[in-house]
């Protein structure tokens, strides 16, 4: 690991003078992604700026019954939240699927948004990796591409995004609130993370001078009814090779109102659109879980090793709308 | 501190089991290495040094984490509990059924298991919880797996471990 200087900051303004003023400096939250990348040469800060102390860490309900969320609160703190637990049960659902129960009491919301994919070679120094190095190539295509995406995918680079929390957040419309020197903006969490397209070294809309402050979640109904699944290669303890969010509300045996999303299989958080319009208004049936499942698989493309994922993301999306049906909620 | 950056290494203090310790770290330092090569309480082991085996489990104020992935210099003024801090229950009960063979991860797997009761008690769900709106079911041993599934025994003494922790709890 590389020498770096290291700055604890107590107030927001501080922490964004500081980044500002440091070309090569990193915010530090709970460690585990960033701490584990600068130890393998991945990420190589000159300073880190410890944010760990700002005022942060709330959870407040929101006048549109939505919630704010402080982007120091700990994983676990949010998913073990009683408003998360019964008005958005697929949300904790994706934390508790998510990493252990130690790395969740230290990783933070804001933290969980900016992690970086577990792509082996981009992991591994010695690989030529775009996302690392831009412009030197990259040796997950035709290499070991079991983890890898089938959906959004570039010729540039095919790694996934790992987080299960932001496929359920995806899911249910959240905003991500982002301050710099120069004032607050907010970026819906569907923009947020970026395609990879010619520049997959740039991976989110946030500028290096900006910090996450909050994300928020909108009054959702529909969220009371949902489910987070997870396929992986272990019953706990892995990362995704599927998982979907999934919500869904049924009227008179038609489906009146869906939020579905998918994660393990994109380079960031994916909202199913296409299954969610091909769902809407449709008898809720198998059938038409079938048809919307293949609505959100309609342009995934295999790399090889993983083309097993199309058809196992196709029949986690039915199995979870079936689950729905049958179980209803996981509150 | 100030707003200034402080160069490669800092001055401070962890309360280690009770014991107030001032040391001079070097920023990369994770918290397992200080505990163990700075303070000299080796109990506290290191497998993976990535967050992937859970060997290095501490408690911190009360909370279980991974001391591999913590930087020390980010603990400055924290309560830490290591092995060489705990007396339990468990450690009697892991005896009473072989919940270990080599022995190597069984002082992060008691850790864990000291903060998994006390997280279970505060009625933190789990990934094993079958309905999230009902925070205060039994610990059964599915949940027990599920909630110690970030500490690895590559003996393979998994039944054992379930069992003791599954005695304690009950």
């Amino acid at each position: 690991m590389k020498s770096f200087s290291y700055v604890a900051v107590s107030d927001v303004e501080d922490a964004v003078r500081a980044i500002a003023a440091e070309p090569n400096a990193k915010f530090l939250g709970g460690g585990t992604n960033l701490v584990d990348l600068m130890r393998e040469n991945v990420e190589r800060p000159d300073v880190l700026v410890d944010i760990t102390r700002l005022p942060l860490n709330g959870i407040e309900e929101l006048p549109d019954s939505g919630i704010r969320i402080g982007a120091l609160v700990r994983n676990s703190e949010l998913a073990a939240h009683p408003v998360i637990r019964t008005r958005y049960p697929m949300l904790s659902q994706a934390i508790l699927h998510g990493a252990s129960a130690q790395l969740r009491n230290m990783a933070t919301v804001g933290g969980n948004l900016m992690q970086r994919t577990r792509c082996l070679y981009f992991y591994d120094s010695a690989s030529p990796c775009n996302k690392r190095e831009q412009g030197s190539g990259c040796t997950a295509i035709g290499g070991f591409t079991r983890g890898h995406a089938i959906l959004g995918a570039s010729e540039h680079c095919i790694a996934t995004h790992p987080s299960d929390m932001a496929v359920a957040l995806v899911a249910l419309d959240a905003v991500v609130e982002v301050r710099s020197e120069h004032g607050t903006r907010r970026i819906p969490l569907a923009d947020f993370h970026r395609l990879p397209g010619s520049t997959p070294h740039i991976e989110t809309e946030l500028a290096p001078d900006e910090l996450i402050t909050a994300v928020e979640v909108p009054g959702v109904p529909v969220a009371a009814m949902s489910r987070y699944r997870k396929v992986r290669d272990r019953a706990s303890y892995a990362f995704a090779l599927v998982s979907v969010a999934a919500a869904m509300e049924v009227r008179d045996g038609r489906v009146s109102a869906v939020r579905l999303a998918l994660g393990g299989v994109a380079p960031k958080p994916w909202r199913a659109h296409e299954a969610e319009e091909a769902l809407l208004g449709a008898p809720a049936t198998e059938e038409s879980f079938g048809r919307a499942a293949d609505a959100a698989l309609a342009s995934a493309v295999g790399q090889g090793d993983n083309d097993f994922k199309i058809d196992l993301a196709r029949r986690t999306l039915v199995a979870t709308l079936r689950r729905l049906l049958t179980e209803g909620s996981a509150a | 501190m100030g707003l200034t950056p402080s160069t490669a290494s800092s001055v401070i203090s962890l309360h280690i089991n009770g014991e107030k310790h001032q040391l001079c770290v070097d920023h990369r330092t994770s918290l397992l290495d200080v505990l163990r090569e700075n303070v000299g309480l080796t109990g506290t082991k290191k497998g993976c040094d990535q967050g992937a085996c859970g060997a290095c489990t501490v408690l911190l104020d009360g909370v279980r984490i991974n001391s591999c992935l913590a930087l020390a210099v980010q603990y400055d003024d924290r309560e830490i509990t290591t092995i060489e801090g705990v007396d339990h229950p468990l450690q009697e009960a892991f005896v009473r059924h072989d919940g270990f063979q080599c022995g190597y991860c069984t002082p992060g797997q008691i850790c864990s298991a000291i903060g998994m009761l006390a997280e279970h008690k505060g009625g933190a769900p789990s990934a094993a919880t079958e309905h999230l709106s009902e925070s205060d079911g039994e610990l059964s041993d599915a949940e027990i797996r599920e909630r110690m599934s970030g500490n690895l025994c590559r003996c393979g003494a998994y039944n054992g471990i379930v069992a003791a922790i599954g005695e304690v709890a009950r």
